[in-house]
């Protein structure tokens, strides 16, 4: 039976579950005088048989689901004649990609050897056997399930006690979700980085000043090699996140503080809502904006000035996504000013300042800390960013802070290397994943940092 | 100093001092200024860019579905079908509009329908074998060359690729209204296509949709619970603590590296396939939790204790009072949150980008683990196009993209206006 149609037949089985529970806490309430004898009501005992049908049964079909292919294609690689027994793991998968497309019919089995198209009998056989084994396996869970919580359903017992503590422990489940996923951020990354430091350097990565992933396919062609520096990356996400900065800043805090110090209500009511907007806008039409506006704009007008602009200019990108940040630093920065006490404004108003030298001599200074923590995430949003920087930025890594010049970031790597065709486990592929540990690490020191510079702040003021 | 001759100090300096303070104040608008212009220009070049990918150019012929210059006798006759030419009687009605063109036109003349005009005449007399040798009055799109000279002759931007005498038919054929413009229902009834004319939205719209069913069906329920457990029922220690950390910095970590998470958790570990929206939701999901787990907390933070202390005082369990009375005080403000968060999620690109949903897709999913693209993917792909058709559709798909965003904001908020209650 196809995943889509077992699930709700699971479902199905959780409803009559429910409803034999039901039935049966109310017929063995009965000769007692009513449900009042029964230790819970009878949707509890309903409820545990529910649980126990359904949780058993759907965990094993989510592993299953997840571990199906894996497995299957285990037993097809060993089932395989010893000589064409895949050395390497590219070749497993070249291997791999020939066997199923062979079984879902796009490619003729005449076109590949005798094994190959066996291999693909045995992956279609495996696939159907693997379906209907799942198929009776949950099913049969299920109904075991329900059946075991149906026969112990007993006036003594204190259901509605033994489900509320199977929903607690799935809350509990839920909320660590969040531990897993940083778990599993750190082993996606650190295995392949791992690997990767075992083909190249840490010094050359580190310090190198030369960036070009293209390993050659054969070994005797020219510039085999590779480089794998990632210093003119770092720079050219330096470069372009600062533009950002210097765009963003500014301009964010000056609104946050027109805003929250001079605006009238209907001016905030309506200005607000505006610069929301802008944080509305997914970062590919940023993208598509940088890219098709205004980057020619940059060069046009750059060689309008006699300079020597590049259509894919360090600029144009850095300049949208520092529009993009304008409204994160300045709601952060409209919070953090927020929370400075009214008395410190009236105070300083009271011995005769005006209200930007209050602004810049007393809640400024008291609302720094706060600010600076603002900015430090949105600096780790601009390290981050990813489509501007794919579609307006260059993919050549130049050593350069001209802003007129094209560069390149880690983000844009990334998504270069690991996108289009992939040459398992080699260098250049590794590669993008030791870029995701360094953005990762940067991103997450830049944000405890900042989290932790809000929270003192907010302290000191509570 | 006397106090008198510091009050002349002080009124000396406030000339200065105020025109600091107006020069202070002209900053902040100046700084609001740029923040709206820069959303006013933003706006502007898209619609400006794209408000013509909402139109189609057509042309509207009268085809007769000659046997003779078709080489087809019997419309029924599998073999002859498949040989027979289709272009042929398209060019008879090409000529028929076109009288002053002479045979040596063929060429110039064919170049002025879309190249799939051809199947659209093979499809419609496989559908109907009794045309064979009838005339019926068919519409077809043109060809791009002819769509950006109808819809860009005055734009520098767009080079006319169409010959003076081409020009001239086709100026000709709008005079007449064989060539009209109009709305462009294509672009909402196909998926992506190599041919500007016919590349449509409908594949990433479904695609959107699917995935944004897999990331609302898990992280809502997930989200919610997260909420519960660690605002309810979490005791305070360093394990809670440690959960609050990790949600806290997961919100900001960079999208992308979710998306390395997925091409290393889902599809290189559990083996599951590219490109399919059930991948892209989980990725989403991962990623949007975060946002749903905050949001879902302040909601349960602001239900005031009476009513826990009021439930509890009558009786009710914990899990009773959570589940019975929290909850639905706190849920229209759970799913204002949540909406916020899926219109994220939908807006998002770059993890999509690394599990293979960039791929060029032309059949319109119909599943989770079909191959499928979204709605930004698939703006990212038309914009990295060198045609400038493709650049129209994209700007054309991104109105479309915000649109739905929009509603979906507009949703949010209407939600708060008129469910959430103030205590």
């Amino acid at each position: 039976m196809q995943p889509g149609n077992l699930f709700p037949l699971v479902v199905v089985l959780i409803g009559i579950a429910f409803a034999l529970g039901y039935a049966r806490s109310r017929a063995l309430a009965t000769p007692l005088g009513g449900i009042r004898h029964l230790k819970s009501l009878p949707f509890y005992y309903a409820a545990r048989a529910s649980l126990w049908c359904g949780l058993p049964a759907l965990i094993i079909f989510a592993l299953w689901l997840g571990f199906e292919d894996k497995v299957i294609q285990t037993l097809v690689i060993g089932s395989l004649p010893a000589d064409i027994q895949p050395d390497s793991p590219g070749r497993a998968s070249l291997i791999l990609s020939q066997i199923s497309n062979v079984a879902s019919g796009a490619l003729s089995p005449e076109f590949v050897p005798e094994p190959i198209a066996g291999a693909a009998d045995r992956l279609t056989a495996l696939r159907a056997e693997s379906k209907l084994m799942m198929t009776i396996l949950v099913i049969c869970v299920a109904i075991l399930g329900a059946f075991v919580a149906w026969l112990r359903i007993a006036p003594h017992i204190n259901a509605r006690a033994k489900v509320e503590s199977t929903l607690r422990k799935i809350f509990f489940m839920c909320a660590g979700l969040a531990i897993l996923t940083t778990v599993g951020i750190i082993f996606s990354v650190i295995f392949e980085t791992i690997h990767f430091f075992h083909k190249v350097s840490f010094l050359e990565f580190f310090f190198g000043t030369s960036w070009s992933p293209q390993t050659a396919i054969r070994a005797d062609q020219v510039g085999s090699s590779g480089s794998f520096g990632m210093i003119p990356l770092f720079v050219g996400t330096l470069l372009i996140s600062g533009i950002a900065m210097v765009v963003a800043v500014p301009v964010g805090l000056m609104s946050a503080i027109y805003l929250s110090e001079y605006a009238s209500k209907r001016m905030r009511s309506i200005v607000k809502p505006l610069l929301e907007l802008l944080a509305g806008v997914p970062t590919v039409v940023y993208g598509f904006f940088a890219a098709l506006t205004v980057a020619p704009f940059i060069a046009d007008a750059a060689g309008w000035l006699g300079l020597d602009a590049s259509t894919e200019s360090a600029l144009a990108a850095g300049l949208v996504m520092g529009i993009m940040i304008i409204p994160f630093v300045s709601s952060l920065s409209d919070d953090v000013i927020n929370a400075v006490p009214q008395t410190m404004r009236d105070g300083s108003l009271a011995l005769g300042a005006t209200q930007a030298e209050t602004m810049t001599k007393v809640i400024f200074p008291a609302a720094l800390p706060g600010i600076m923590g603002g900015i430090l995430l949105a600096v780790s949003r601009a390290i981050g960013e990813t489509m501007i920087v794919v579609m307006a930025a260059g993919l050549a890594a130049n050593l350069t802070i001209n802003p007129l010049e094209a560069v390149t970031t880690v983000t844009v790597q990334i998504v270069t290397l690991l996108t289009g065709d992939q040459e398992f486990d080699s260098a250049k592929t590794l590669s993008a994943f030791a870029l995701g540990m360094m953005l990762f690490i940067v991103t997450l020191a830049l944000n405890v940092i900042a989290l932790h510079v809000v929270r003192k702040y907010r302290e000191q003021y509570e | 100093m006397s106090n008198h001759e510091q009050a002349a100090l002080v009124r000396q300096s406030l000339k200065r001092r105020y025109r600091k303070e107006r020069r202070f104040r002209f900053y902040g608008i100046l700084a609001i200024a740029i923040a709206l212009a820069a959303l006013v220009t933003l706006f502007a070049d898209i619609i400006g860019k794209g408000y013509t990918g909402f139109i189609k150019t057509t042309m509207t012929l009268e085809v007769r579905f000659d046997p003779k210059t078709m080489y087809l006798e019997d419309a029924t006759d599998k073999d002859a079908f498949s040989m027979a030419d289709f272009k042929a009687p398209l060019l008879a009605a090409l000529h028929d509009v076109v009288p002053e063109a002479g045979d040596s036109d063929d060429r110039d003349l064919g170049h002025l329908l879309s190249s799939y005009a051809a199947n659209k005449v093979r499809d419609t007399l496989e559908a109907d074998p009794s045309l064979l040798g009838k005339t019926q009055t068919m519409t077809f799109l043109v060809s791009d060359d002819v769509s950006v000279y109808v819809k860009h002759a005055d734009d520098p931007n767009y080079s006319i690729q169409l010959s003076e005498k081409q020009q001239g038919w086709v100026d000709q054929l709008q005079e007449r209204g064989i060539i009209q413009n109009s709305f462009n229902d294509v672009f909402f009834q196909n998926g992506d296509s190599r041919d500007p004319g016919h590349a449509g939205v409908l594949g990433a719209i479904v695609g959107s949709v699917l995935t944004m069913v897999v990331t609302l069906l898990l992280s809502f329920p997930i989200g919610v619970a997260a909420a519960i457990y660690l605002e309810e029922f979490a005791p305070q220690n360093k394990f809670t603590d440690f959960i609050e950390v990790n949600i806290n910095n997961l919100a900001a970590v960079p999208s992308i590296i979710f998306g390395l998470l997925g091409l290393a958790v889902f599809i290189n570990l559990f083996g599951l396939p590219r490109s399919v929206p059930l991948v892209g939701g989980l990725v989403l999901t991962l990623m949007t939790l975060p946002t749903i787990i905050i949001s879902s907390r302040a909601a349960i933070k602001s239900v005031p204790p009476s009513i826990r202390e009021a439930a509890e005082g009558i009786g009710a369990s914990k899990m009773q009072v959570v589940l019975h009375h929290v909850l639905p005080l706190a849920l229209p403000g759970m799913l204002t949150g949540s909406i916020i968060g899926m219109a994220q999620a939908l807006g998002e690109t770059a993890p999509l980008l690394l599990i293979g949903m960039v791929a060029f897709i032309v059949d319109v999913p119909s599943g989770f683990v079909d191959a499928a693209t979204v709605l930004p993917v698939q703006i990212f792909l038309w914009a990295g196009s060198p045609e400038l058709a493709f650049i129209e559709r994209a700007s054309a798909a991104i109105m479309v993209l915000l649109t739905f965003l929009i509603g979906m904001n507009a949703l949010a908020i209407w939600l708060r206006r008129r469910l959430e209650r103030r205590w």
